[in-house]
């Protein structure tokens, strides 16, 4: 070893650091599929997406699906509902959001949320509660006719998912 | 009379004691913090010993790659396996669907299941070329002889590990390969049976069977990675072999691990994932058996039960004896008589580089043991049969009679006298 | 030596032999297929057209049970030809509030509906045959896709002598010479293609292997592609380590 000249040694060792680096990288494109093959399989990314029929549901009554495992509560709501949860003042709100934005403009009577409480993730019950929303008898949280935390320990609104009104009947969630 | 070099004559402990007293000059390690680590637990130093200090014969050949090879597919096989368990279901009425589901739904599941069953075949591709190196260099021999031993047992612990994995996907031959083979403990007298049923967890393999084979499919393989280290650990003791049989000396003979069979070692895995990446990519089936893709059906038997290709050679020498528990016998005899390899290879010499004769016989072993393979997948019929019963008793009289008797009348080519000496001839 | 000869003798001509007997198959017909080699890809056009076929022809008696209609992107139908599919479809459901199972039309999500509840209702209706599902047919089978072509293609009467048993068909390249279904399919025309090739029985054939092809193989073209980076990676790869090796070891003398 101590009769080679630097400049063969520098060589050799950019060769061998050269080779090693294209080996790493390798080994690290290798981990990749390994890695991708925990997340959600196509069969479970089908069903990402559903399309809920809505024409059935009548004023004041809720529709439960369950999308990506969760229940979803589809709440139809009567003209009294709506005006309630309108005309909240939102400092009153611990987690503050105004009803037209949980909400699609025009269908205000529909509202779409995901049916666990924001405490524990407990599935609060329909129609009950101060606040004519829901209730969740896991530690108490209340929700309003818009889905918001008014009393109890829950920190946030029920989370509204994505979806959009594909025709006037018809919701797609996700 | 062969040629008999004073060197050559050590005895076992003569040579462990010479190869215990070979230390390699290197500087120590500097960094504090590394000092700090190693003065509480000695994993740096001990790992810095074996990669620097430990002599290895400079004179190695390609043939000594196929062990770390082996390793590389020991750990491939884990680490495929492990995410493969994540999808798969092993009940009778899932497993196939959910094999499916793998190749189908999950992301990259194609490629981890394809990984795992052409890494099976590569695995015993490297197991088989490791075992060729150690029966023609004499690395069975003393003092290397519990080396040997171990090794046998991680031959054996991976044929029934990759024996359970192939019934895991339910198809044809994984449920008539079980059957099969599960079947043949009922030779045993007496007990047979009631074996048989203990091991089904039933009275066919069914539900129950699946489910264990599952559970001690996943488990063997940390298992094996145990005998392994045990295997590497005796290596240690030793010393490794190398192509002239000539153990080392001195410091002349010697060179440490790091960096030279480091980067050599580097070069042998991106060859065998060459090879891997072939079938891989491009043939992945190539290697297996259709009918694995038909459903397992208890009502039908496929035209010809044939296990995979690492197992064919002992399938012929199962089927060559027409009674049923001679050939469990001949077939697990067929293993067990490695065990004894140490005590009949007595010549003086030890590797076959220079032992012409023992060469010519080795050779046609290997062909010979080839041929049982394509035996194995042939039906049991005409000629087919007396062929098997030939090839068997010359696996057999390679062992039991060859080699104990060939020394009396080999004559051995000149041994070198150093490998020192073999390395500067050689290049 | 000469045994090393005698006994290599025996292996090349025993590999080579053919085991002609009066029942057993003949080799496949070889065929030339886009999806072979390391360059295999679906000829997307055919597949769709084998589609047709299967569901024209084949899903008479044939289920595809491990496909879901979504599968149908990878040969190229748009997300609008697959709900429209899926919709023809009624999938079973439920159980609804009332404890009831029913029927609705089908999803992209949901798996290809096959013609028969399970494998007993196939075989009553098939004189005791189970026409086998096809998702996996060209793996299941020694030299598929060759071997489905040579079965669809390969029909013949029986030669004289044959004995035929009753309800079977004679077919060189079945394994027996004995097969239960009958030549699926019949004459040139026998379909309309949607995209206005003529449906020759020889199309027919080329456009189902080529379809059954990706339902077995779906991943193929991603496999192969992935294939080629990756052998040119280790190829390179292989070439830098033996050149750091040598010089690695140029000093060990």
């Amino acid at each position: 070893m101590s009769n080679t000249n630097s400049c063969d040694e520098t060589k050799r060792n950019l060769i061998k650091n050269t080779a090693y680096a294209v080996a790493g990288v390798g080994a690290v494109c290798a981990i990749l599929p390994f890695i991708d093959s925990m997340n959600p399989a196509q069969d479970v990314q089908a069903l990402a997406s559903i399309e809920v029929d809505v024409s059935a549901i009548k004023p004041g009554e809720e529709k439960k699906v369950m999308w990506r495992g969760k229940p979803i509560f589809i709440k139809h709501r009567t003209a009294d509902e709506i005006k309630q949860a309108q005309e909240v003042n939102l400092s009153e709100l611990k987690d503050q959001q105004p009803d037209d934005a949980r909400v699609k403009a025009g269908k205000e009577q529909w509202l779409v949320t995901i049916g666990i409480c924001t405490h524990l993730g407990c599935v609060p019950i329909g129609g009950q509660g101060d606040y004519k929303g829901w209730f969740c008898p896991c530690h108490g949280s209340q929700y309003d006719t818009s889905g918001r935390i008014r009393k109890g320990p829950a920190p946030r609104n029920l989370e509204v998912p994505p979806y959009e009104f594909i025709n006037d009947t018809t919701i797609k969630i996700g | 009379m062969s040629n008999r070099n004073s060197k050559n004559h050590l005895t076992p402990e003569q040579e462990l004691e010479t190869f215990k007293s070979i230390h390699l000059d290197s500087p120590p390690m500097q960094s504090n913090l590394i000092k700090w680590v190693d003065s509480r637990l000695p994993i740096i130093s001990a790992l810095e010993n074996t990669l620097k200090k430990h002599p290895y014969p400079k004179n190695l050949s390609y043939w000594w790659n196929f062990g770390s090879i082996a390793g590389i597919a020991l750990l491939v096989q884990i680490l495929s396996g492990l995410f493969l368990a994540m999808h798969y279901v092993p009940n009778t009425k899932l497993a196939f669907e959910s094999v499916e589901h793998i190749m189908r739904d999950v992301n990259y599941g194609w490629l981890i299941r394809y990984i795992h069953a052409v890494g099976a075949s590569m695995f015993f591709v490297a197991l088989y070329a490791h075992m060729i190196r150690g029966l023609f260099y004499g690395s069975y021999r003393a003092p290397r002889e519990v080396l040997w031993w171990v090794g046998i047992v991680i031959f054996l612990l991976t044929m029934a590990t990759a024996f359970m994995g192939y019934v895991l996907p339910w198809g044809q031959m994984s449920f008539w390969g079980a059957t099969v083979i599960t079947n043949l403990f009922s030779a045993i007298p007496v007990v047979g049976e009631s074996i048989v049923n203990w091991l089904w967890g039933g009275y066919s393999v069914d539900n129950p069977t699946l489910n264990r084979f599952f559970v001690l499919h996943f488990l063997m393989p940390f298992l094996i990675v145990g005998i392994v280290l045990l295997h590497l650990a005796a290596l240690h003791n030793t010393g490794s072999n190398n192509p002239s049989g000539v153990p080392m000396q001195s410091k002349k003979d010697a060179i440490p691990f790091h960096p030279y069979f480091t980067i050599k070692d580097m070069v042998g895995f991106v060859a065998f994932f060459l090879v891997f990446g072939y079938f891989l990519f491009f043939y992945p089936n190539a290697l297996g058996h259709p009918d694995n893709y038909i459903p397992a059906n208890p009502m039908v038997t496929p035209p010809h039960i044939v296990p995979e290709w690492y197992f064919l050679p002992f399938y012929a020498i199962l089927r060559a004896v027409p009674d049923k528990l001679g050939g469990v016998l001949m077939m697990f005899g067929a293993i067990i008589v490695l065990f004894f390899l140490p005590y009949l290879d007595k010549s003086p010499v030890r590797s076959g580089a220079y032992r012409p004769w023992f060469r010519k016989f080795f050779y046609l072993f290997v062909i010979n043991f080839v041929f049982l393979g394509w035996l194995g997948k042939s039906p049991a019929e005409g000629w087919y049969i007396l062929a098997s019963r030939l090839a068997t008793m010359y696996y057999y009289a390679y062992f039991l009679i060859i080699l104990p008797f060939l020394p009396k009348f080999e004559k051995t080519l000149p041994v070198p006298e150093s490998i020192d000496q073999h390395y500067k001839k050689q290049h | 030596m000469k045994l090393l000869f005698f006994i290599l003798f025996l292996i090349i001509n025993t590999a080579f032999a053919s085991t002609q007997s009066s029942t057993s198959a003949l080799h496949p017909k070889q065929q030339k297929w886009e999806f072979d080699g390391i360059f295999g890809r679906f000829d997307r056009a055919s597949a769709q057209r084998g589609y047709q076929v299967y569901k024209e022809v084949c899903s008479a008696c044939h289920s595809l049970k491990l496909l879901s209609y979504r599968n149908l992107a990878t040969i190229g139908f748009t997300e609008a030809e697959i709900k429209q599919i899926a919709s023809e479809y009624l999938v079973s459901d439920g159980p609804n509030d009332d404890g009831d199972m029913f029927e609705r039309a089908g999803l992209p999500s949901d798996r290809m509906v096959g013609p028969y509840a399970n494998e007993q209702a196939a075989r009553s209706a098939n004189g005791g045959a189970y026409p086998p599902d096809l998702s996996l047919i060209i793996k299941a089978r020694h030299d598929g896709a060759n071997y489905v072509y040579s079965l669809l293609t390969g029909y013949e009467p029986a030669p004289d002598g044959f004995e035929l048993a009753s309800g079977k068909n004679y077919h060189p390249y079945f394994e027996g010479r004995q097969i239960s279904m009958p030549a699926p399919l019949t004459e040139d025309g026998q379909l309309d293609y949607k995209d206005g090739t003529y449906a020759t029985k020889e199309q027919m054939a080329i456009d189902v292997v080529n379809f059954l092809q990706f339902a077995a193989e779906p991943e193929t073209e991603h496999r192969k592609k992935m294939g080629i980076r990756s052998m040119l990676f280790l190829l390179i790869l292989f070439v830098l380590l033996l050149i750091a090796k040598k010089k690695v070891w140029r000093n060990v003398k």
